[in-house]
């Protein structure tokens, strides 16, 4: 996609897929046949710039064709670089300048506690960590433990990286727990490139009534690509051909650990 | 003919806040529609939201000082439904968060209404740093927003009424002090109208906002000096209500508009553009010059920057006796 693309984010895509794909594939409640769904459970984007790997995953779970996928970013494309609710049934909202997810996913998730009174629906939204350098963050993170939204449920991609350098060289984040938790949120730290522990974080999420969670999620950026791990300068450009095809043959045999037939392709 | 306040005229004519209008609509507005909701940043009272907020208070929402929150909790609010009402002071939303309205209500074509008091220079004593005159070039240059600036309390009222059912991001600007009732409860108001109070043929006098009453009085005065100008509300400036105004200045061959805001941008600007384009003429475009306010009472700075009936006819007199009218 990136590659055809000719422009775009790599690194964050890629650490953020073991959680689209949990996501998309178990803790949402959604039919991909009828997005606008009145019962569905609600995805935010907050870090727009990653979105390819929600197209990604959205085309898997059959919203839309996965021909589709390599129009990302180019002229009449329903993928436009940053997301546009508008332009593409299932995304719930436009985003790409940072820091404005969160409220969107509160305003919604207060809406269910409060007005509609739906305490079996939930409201996810993924962050990025470079992000929470934004103040509308917090402010954010201020009104949803004031109300104590409980079914809202916040990703915080802890990738440690942003464009100019690490997130604790360019503004430092830490006590990071400590900070969610003096809002009022419950705080889990889980391995983000792990399954069953993100599914696990969003069940022990929706069992708290009382606080909204945030889910500090650690992965590693260009997870899957040796040669895009843990490195910033992948954040904001694509491979190019070759690159591509080397990072598809990493993603496909897990660094050329798996050999089977098909494998490499 | 639009009727006009019979009173109008009178030194002791009715004066009230248009923000009062705009509490009582919205509280109208709730009755009406059970998806409206309010959101108010820590100023409650003074944008007149508790009206709403007593009656409805499980669809209020209580932000703290928080705007770029405010209108993105909106947002929100408006993708599972609702009609969201956001109010601030007009300083501070739109003026702090206009990327997040933007972004996420304009771009992403939700219902939310960005409530805007206390605009203009008659905030007075707070002084430059409150009174927003940016806005309204602001706002216009949105794709997706409609922009309507009443112009009196009674005007507010359905303004706010017809907002609440436009289903487009909108935005509404208030203003704070007491301001003369020159319309009637029976005078028509739709979006995207606008309407001729006073027939006149020398000259067109386009007003927004509260200046539509220092219009008035200023054609008043330029009548009995024998100068017919005709006087044209534009309570919504986008979208602007192309064929009144142009049949106005098709008639008289040239205009002057008049905003409490930047002259630069704004209301002026946006009949300039459609007039060079269809109907070059000379417009006189009255409005804040490329300045800040500043502290003082609301009538000392509305009459320092000209907004006043008097110095409004001067500045007609000395504008139509330099241009000819064209397309006579």
């Amino acid at each position: 996609m990136l590659e055809a693309a000719g422009s775009g984010h790599s690194a964050g895509p890629l650490g953020l897929a073991d959680i689209f794909a949990a996501l998309y594939f178990d803790i949402l409640s959604i039919r991909p046949e009828e997005p606008e769904w009145p019962e569905r459970d609600l995805l935010f984007l907050s870090n727009g710039h990653c979105v390819p790997v929600q197209y990604a995953a959205m085309a898997e779970a059959g919203y839309f064709s996965k021909t589709e996928l390599t129009t990302l970013r180019k002229f009449g494309s329903r993928l436009q670089g940053h997301p546009e609710r508008e332009k593409l049934p299932g995304l719930e909202n436009t985003s790409g300048p940072l820091g404005s997810g969160l409220s969107q996913a509160a305003g919604y998730a207060y809406t269910l506690r409060y007005i509609d009174e739906a305490p079996r629906r939930f409201v996810y939204v993924v962050m990025g960590d470079g992000e929470l350098n934004e103040g509308n963050i917090w402010e954010a993170a201020m009104f949803a433990g004031k109300y104590k939204l409980s079914q809202l449920v916040a990703f915080i991609d802890r990738n440690n990286i942003q464009i100019d350098g690490t997130t604790e060289d360019v503004m430092p984040l830490e006590d990071l727990k400590g900070k969610w938790e003096s809002f009022g949120w419950h705080v889990l730290e889980i391995d983000g490139h792990n399954i069953e522990s993100i599914i696990d974080a969003t069940s022990q999420a929706r069992a708290i009534t009382n606080r909204p969670t945030v889910v500090i999620a650690h992965t590693i950026p260009g997870k899957g690509v040796d040669f895009m791990e843990y490195n910033y300068k992948w954040h904001g450009i694509p491979p190019n051909a070759e690159q591509a095809k080397e990072a598809l043959e990493d993603l496909r045999t897990l660094g050329g650990k798996i050999t089977h037939e098909g494998a490499g392709l | 003919m639009y009727p006009l306040n019979p009173l109008l005229y009178n030194k002791d004519v009715e004066k009230e806040p248009i923000r009062a209008g705009f509490g009582r609509g919205l509280k109208a507005a709730g009755e009406k529609n059970e998806a409206v909701v309010a959101l108010c940043a820590d100023l409650t009272e003074s944008t007149q939201m508790h009206l709403f907020r007593d009656a409805f208070p499980k669809r209020f929402v209580e932000l703290g000082i928080a705007e770029q929150n405010l209108v993105t909790v909106a947002s929100g609010m408006a993708r599972a439904g609702k009609i969201p009402f956001t109010s601030s002071y007009a300083a501070f939303s739109p003026g702090r968060n206009w990327e997040q309205i933007k972004t996420t209500t304009a771009l992403n074509n939700q219902p939310v209404k960005i409530v805007g008091s206390h605009a203009g220079v008659s905030v007075g004593p707070d002084g430059a740093t409150h009174q927003m005159l940016e806005d309204i070039a602001l706002m216009r240059v949105m794709p997706n927003m409609v922009v309507v600036a009443p112009g009196d309390s009674i005007e507010a009222e359905k303004a706010t009424l017809a907002l609440a059912e436009n289903g487009k991001p909108s935005y509404l600007r208030l203003a704070r002090e007491k301001s003369p009732v020159f319309s009637t409860e029976d005078s028509p108001f739709e979006l995207g109208k606008a309407y001729v109070l006073k027939e006149g043929h020398d000259v067109s006098l386009f007003g927004t906002g509260t200046l539509t009453y220092h219009l008035l009085i200023a054609a008043k005065i330029l009548e009995a000096k024998g100068i017919h100008a005709e006087v044209v509300h534009v309570p919504t400036i986008k979208p602007l209500d192309y064929a009144t105004l142009l049949t106005s200045a098709r008639k008289t061959g040239r205009v002057v508009t008049a905003e409490e805001a930047q002259a630069a941008g704004g209301f002026g600007s946006a009949v300039t553009e459609f007039l060079s384009s269809v109907l070059p003429m000379p417009v006189k475009r009255v409005g804040i010059e490329d300045r800040y306010g500043e502290s003082g009472t609301p009538e000392e700075l509305l009459d320092y920057f000209g907004f006043s009936g008097d110095k409004l006819a001067t500045t007609v007199q000395t504008f139509i006796n330099e241009m000819p009218q064209y397309h006579r």
